[in-house]
């Protein structure tokens, strides 16, 4: 089975991994928090921001190049904003905007690869994040597996039956109809699978209520390099001047 | 004493027409084993999802003397364990142990004795090494003893197995059927296989078109309704002459 790549990166080992991913969490949003409250982009500052996520990368033994190339996943969304901005005459805001979702998405990014989804999100519950929530997104991402190797199996069978060589002679029109038919599918049988999932549930006595086993408890060594980090983040916050980018 | 499964003149229709069961009687007794054969779409799951109450159809169903009505559904459903045929509906919890302790949870045991049942359970299943595991990690066969692992922290009466060797390997089909053997429950095996249920079940019913045709030992009813490797009939409809 080909697991997600995110997946692989989050469960090799490094101090980053071993760190409490309570203590990542917590460190990864005050770091979203230092930098979504920049007045502006300032080149030291900011260079300190991306240092301190590059330094982790490294020290979670993370690929640099793979990872800085899929924190530019987040660009075509905050690049649309900077555009708007870029027209309206505010360059500094379009600047902001897109430095700003760069480097967040990228300390997101280093989060999520060195914390396996289950630990991060037992830590997100135990921090008190709502049940219902924690519950949906382990449902999202425990069939995410199942929908992607079946997407995986439908294309290789497409292959098989020589989609590739069709592919090079029809249009544009033919491949967005059998694209659009695989997604049609999918679609359908994710919604078949989600119902057998119910009754599984059911089966086993589910009542409208998630029990599940408490989480186990954290370890009080792993806590002072989040610790760290996100105290680094801070300081390069305050090394702007104490300006608010709202008016007090 | 009553019967473990009491099922009598059981029909449903599905909501777009198509009548999925047409009378069924059957009645399994306490601690045997019976297989179920049947062509694809002769009505084997449905019937099998009428037993715990996911659907509801005409007719009269008892489980351990209790009729399949919404005050008993609780206590039915923690008398009946189904291992369903797909593996990964069955999955769904972000860890192995954690799924395993799914069902007992359910039933209102506090949290060490659902945990005692999930590990005991699993170490029946041979998977105690994969408690930690998340499901997508595993192999079919690891799948298949982890959701079978789910239902038994249950302590059911009732075992039903939808189509359990499927995607098993023969290594993996043996060790599946000596853990079923040593298992004292009563077991309804829904299968196509009929080594498997001749090792196993003392007794087969098939299905056809929705209702039971023919009931016996398994040897019987596999011979009687040529329920081997039969080329010439799987592939009549291809023949041209």
């Amino acid at each position: 089975m080909h697991h997600v790549v995110l997946d692989e990166w989050s469960r090799r080992t490094s101090p980053v991994h071993r760190a409490e991913p309570r203590g990542k969490l917590l460190g990864a949003l005050a770091f979203l928090v230092c930098v979504a409250t920049a007045p502006r982009i300032e080149v030291p500052q900011f260079g300190g921001y991306l240092l301190l996520v590059l330094a982790g990368i490294s020290l979670a033994k993370l690929p640099v190049v793979p990872v800085i190339a899929r924190a530019a996943v987040v660009l075509p969304f905050s690049g649309v904003f900077a555009v708007m901005s870029a027209v309206a005459g505010d360059t500094d805001r379009a600047m902001a905007v897109v430095v700003k979702s760069y480097v967040s998405a990228l300390a997101v990014l280093l989060l999520v690869a060195t914390t396996p989804l289950p630990r991060l999100l037992r830590a997100a519950e135990r921090l008190g994040a709502p049940r219902m929530v924690i519950v949906v997104v382990q449902f999202l991402y425990r069939y995410l597996f199942v929908i992607s190797e079946q997407a995986q199996h439908m294309r290789q069978a497409a292959r098989c039956r020589g989609e590739l060589a069709r592919r090079r002679s029809a249009g544009w029109r033919a491949r967005f109809r059998a694209a659009a038919g695989a997604l049609a599918v999918l679609f359908g049988r994710s919604y078949e699978r989600a119902a057998a999932i119910h009754q599984a549930m059911l089966a086993r006595g589910f009542d409208g209520r998630i029990r599940s086993l408490a989480p186990p408890a954290g370890s009080a060594t792993g806590w002072w390099l989040p610790a760290a980090a996100a105290l680094v983040a801070v300081a390069i916050r305050l090394a702007h001047r104490m300006e608010f980018p709202w008016p007090l | 004493m009553a019967a473990l499964i009491e099922v009598h003149n059981l029909r449903f229709r599905y909501p777009d027409g198509t009548e999925a069961l047409r009378g069924v009687d059957f009645r399994l007794e306490g601690r045997e084993t019976v297989a179920l054969f049947g062509p694809n779409g002769s009505g084997k799951t449905t019937f099998v999802l009428h037993l715990v109450g996911l659907l509801r159809g005409e007719g009269e169903i008892r489980i351990c003397g209790l009729p399949v009505e919404k005050e008993h559904l609780k206590t039915i459903r923690s008398r009946v364990g189904i291992v369903f045929q797909d593996a990964d509906v069955q999955l769904f919890m972000p860890s192995v142990l954690e799924d395993a302790a799914f069902g007992p949870l359910n039933l209102g045991l506090p949290e060490a004795e659902a945990k005692r049942r999930a590990r005991r359970a699993l170490e029946q299943v041979g998977m105690a090494g994969a408690a930690e595991k998340a499901p997508y990690h595993l192999s079919a066969g690891e799948k298949r003893r982890v959701a079978l692992a789910g239902v038994l922290a249950m302590e059911p009466e009732i075992l039903i197995l939808d189509e359990p060797t499927t995607f098993l390997d023969p290594p993996g089909r043996e060790a599946l059927l000596s853990l079923l053997q040593g298992l004292p429950q009563a077991k309804f095996l829904v299968t196509h296989d009929v080594e498997f249920a001749l090792a196993l079940a003392g007794r087969a019913v098939f299905f056809e078109e929705g209702r039971i045709v023919g009931e016996g030992p398994v040897a019987e009813v596999a011979r009687k309704h040529q329920w081997t490797v039969n080329q010439r009939r799987f592939f009549s409809g291809a023949q041209t002459g």
